[in-house]
């Protein structure tokens, strides 16, 4: 398998799924002659023409929306956002339209679009550029979110959310996009629901979601040394969630620790608390606890940036908690 | 309009502090002192000044994501502008914003802002607490031509006539918004020609052109003053620079940037008050190296300042 990093192999999903399928467009700001500012789209202009990679003005309502309308009239967009905290311009195109439409038409609607967002803290970008906004989709019937972790599980997963008859919501975390790992070659796909097991333990699971599996597992790692066995599970897709595997893990170890770089509060994480204590509080030989970001829009200034992200010591000690 | 030799000085010195400030912050930037995203505001100096000229402290500006000239122009201390972009305690915002999010509402700066398209709407709303309290006071909001395409932008020139609001829009057409140029965002020759649509007064000026900028400006604000409603500036310039610190500027060619050299605003005050003998060589290097002191005593009162401490975290969210 050919090495790549994450944005990359996202680059090579859209080349194998553009080059399968001629109604297949891609649009957004600046995602041609710059071809992405985090070099996603880099190419696709030269490779497929300006029929089907368009550079939009800066419009985030129009692109949500016509792209829910070429959708519905029989295209498949994959449109680029650039950052997630732009979503605050286009969100009834999202969350009234797309999501809604098939619904409300009694099922005669199918809306198969992506829409590809960049989020994360991470860079100094501040509070308009840095959020992680997921369970806010995950609250959206109609909708899928996807947020891969590694640069194979974002291209098998975004020709699964370009294949998909629904519009999906892919969650890019920027501090990933350097990410370098081993990506399958040519056309692959990962179901969505699917969590997968990033690491193997016994004594406790570990939840995380995004660039926090990365924390989780060299939590993990440091966790090991100190005799104490995590297995770190991602679910990679938050909607359609995989519960029984998350269930199967806390089966095994009786300990959860969730992680995610959102805010805790009313954050991703709350609904996988929820689930596992619905439907495996018995198995549960301790409470479940969650490391997440503080209650606060991401700061711009570097120490304060560096605490409001989870770090690895926040996840040890969490752990260390539940194995009291 | 005749501006008084005091006006035309103070106008030449607040172009050269942008492009101090600008010049040493790219420096710092490169030096890695500086995180985040930096979008500078080069070559587009005369915007800002010759616009908030005609504005007092009690008026509004809504700036955008390139929005140290704004604050600069409007009176902002550049050892508050510099400390907030090294993200310190002592910075405009407690280092809590960063360069794309610097605001003074002592002095009416409703903030830099992160998301394209977000001004428009605030200065509206400004403007309607100006005219809604009586108070005399006007609000401007400085948008680029990529915004000019956000919806935010049309509703918000919509409702100002609708309104009869004391606002102007002046648009900062530099002809790109990242990569995109305006032959391909838009189908009209100027943005100002959108003004149609909503009755307002739209004019087009030459934004490299200090005294232009300020004539159009005044007559703007004033007709705002005087409750005659919004009007629409738009100031043709261009960024020297990249979008923000480290873009490749692949998009254009370098023949355009050396074309729009030539018309370097500051240059061309430069020169006129040159010829009216309002400017020597030694008053320009008086002014220059005033302006560099200034500028090593922001830095160093941005090296200096401690960082917020980390139990800061959570405070200011609420009210
Ligand atoms: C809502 C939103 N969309 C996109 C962006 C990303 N972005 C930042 S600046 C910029 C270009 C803005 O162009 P323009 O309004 O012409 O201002 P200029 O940069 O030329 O001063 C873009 C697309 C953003 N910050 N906010
Ligand atoms: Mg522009």
């Amino acid at each position: 398998m050919p090495n790549m990093n994450f944005a990359q192999a996202l680059n090579d999903a859209h080349k194998v799924e553009m080059e399968r399928d001629a109604n297949i467009y891609v649009a957004g700001e600046d995602v041609g002659v710059y071809g992405g500012i985090f070099g996603v789209t880099a190419g696709l202009l030269d490779q497929f023409g300006d029929k089907r990679v368009k550079d939009t003005p800066i419009t985030e309502s129009a692109i949500v929306g016509t792209a829910v309308g070429a959708a519905t009239a029989g295209l498949r967009p994959v449109i680029e956002l650039m950052f997630v905290d732009f979503i605050g311009v286009a969100l009834d195109q999202l969350y009234n339209q797309a999501a809604k439409m098939k619904y409300m038409f009694g099922g005669k609607a199918k809306i198969p679009m992506v829409l590809r967002m960049t989020c994360g803290a991470g860079i100094g970008a501040a509070a308009q550029h840095s959020q992680c906004l997921e369970a806010m989709f995950m609250h959206l019937p109609g909708l899928k979110v996807v947020m891969p972790s590694t640069p194979n599980d974002a291209k098998g997963l975004l020709i699964e959310a370009i294949r998909d008859d629904n519009p999906v919501v892919f969650l890019e975390h920027k501090m990933l996009y350097a990410l370098e790992g081993e990506v399958a070659e040519g056309d692959f796909t990962i179901p969505f629901g699917q969590a997968d097991i990033k690491r193997e333990g016994q004594d406790v699971t570990i939840v995380a979601t995004a660039n926090m599996v990365h924390t989780a597992l060299s939590a993990a790692e440091k966790l090991a040394a100190d005799g104490i066995s995590a297995e770190v599970v991602d679910p990679r897709t938050l909607y359609p969630l995989d519960e029984e595997g998350i269930i199967q893990s806390v089966k095994k170890t009786h300990r959860l620790v969730i992680v995610h770089e959102e805010v805790k509060f009313a954050g991703s994480g709350a609904e996988i608390a929820a689930i596992v204590a619905e439907k495996a509080f018995d198995y549960l030989d301790a409470p479940i606890l969650r490391v997440a970001a503080p209650f606060c829009p991401v700061p711009f200034s570097q120490p304060l940036e560096q605490a409001f992200i989870p770090s690895e010591e926040e996840i040890i000690d969490a752990v260390k908690k539940v194995m009291e | 309009m005749d501006l008084t030799n005091e006006q035309l000085l103070d106008m030449y010195v607040t172009m050269n502090k942008i492009r101090t400030f600008e010049n040493r912050v790219a420096e710092l930037f490169a030096d890695g002192k500086i995180p985040g995203f930096v979008h500078l505001y080069v070559g587009e100096e005369a915007v800002a000044t010759g616009v908030c000229a005609s504005l007092t402290d009690q008026d509004y500006i809504t700036s955008t994501h390139r929005g140290h000239g704004h604050l600069i122009a409007k009176g902002g201390d550049i050892k508050l502008m510099m400390a907030e972009l090294f993200g310190k305690k002592t910075g405009y915002c407690k280092g809590k914003g960063g360069s794309m999010h610097i605001a003074d509402l002592n002095l009416g700066i409703m903030g830099a802002n992160g998301i394209v398209g977000g001004g428009p709407p605030l200065a509206s709303g400004a403007a309607l607490a100006c005219q809604y309290l009586g108070n005399d006071g006007v609000a401007v909001c400085f948008f680029g031509d990529g915004a000019s395409n956000q919806g935010t932008t049309h509703e918000a020139m919509n409702l100002a006539t609708c309104w009869k609001l004391p606002v102007v829009f002046v648009n900062e057409n530099n002809m790109y918004g990242i990569s995109s140029c305006t032959l391909n965002s838009m189908c009209v020759p100027n943005i100002a020609d959108r003004a149609a649509a909503y009755d307002m007064p739209g004019v087009v000026v030459d934004g490299n052109d200090v005294i232009a900028v300020c004539e159009a400006a005044a007559e703007g604000i004033s007709r705002a003053r005087q409750g005659k409603g919004p009007s629409l500036i738009e100031c043709k310039t261009y960024r020297h620079r990249g979008h923000f610190e480290g873009d490749p500027c692949a998009y254009r060619e370098d023949s355009e940037l050396e074309e729009w050299k030539e018309k370097d605003p500051i240059p061309r005050l430069e020169q006129k008050l040159m010829e009216i003998e309002l400017l020597t060589d030694a008053k320009i290097n008086e002014i220059k190296s005033g302006l560099q002191k200034d500028m090593a005593d922001a830095e160093q009162f941005a090296e200096e300042s401690p960082f917020p401490d980390v139990s800061e975290l959570t405070e200011d969210v609420y009210t």
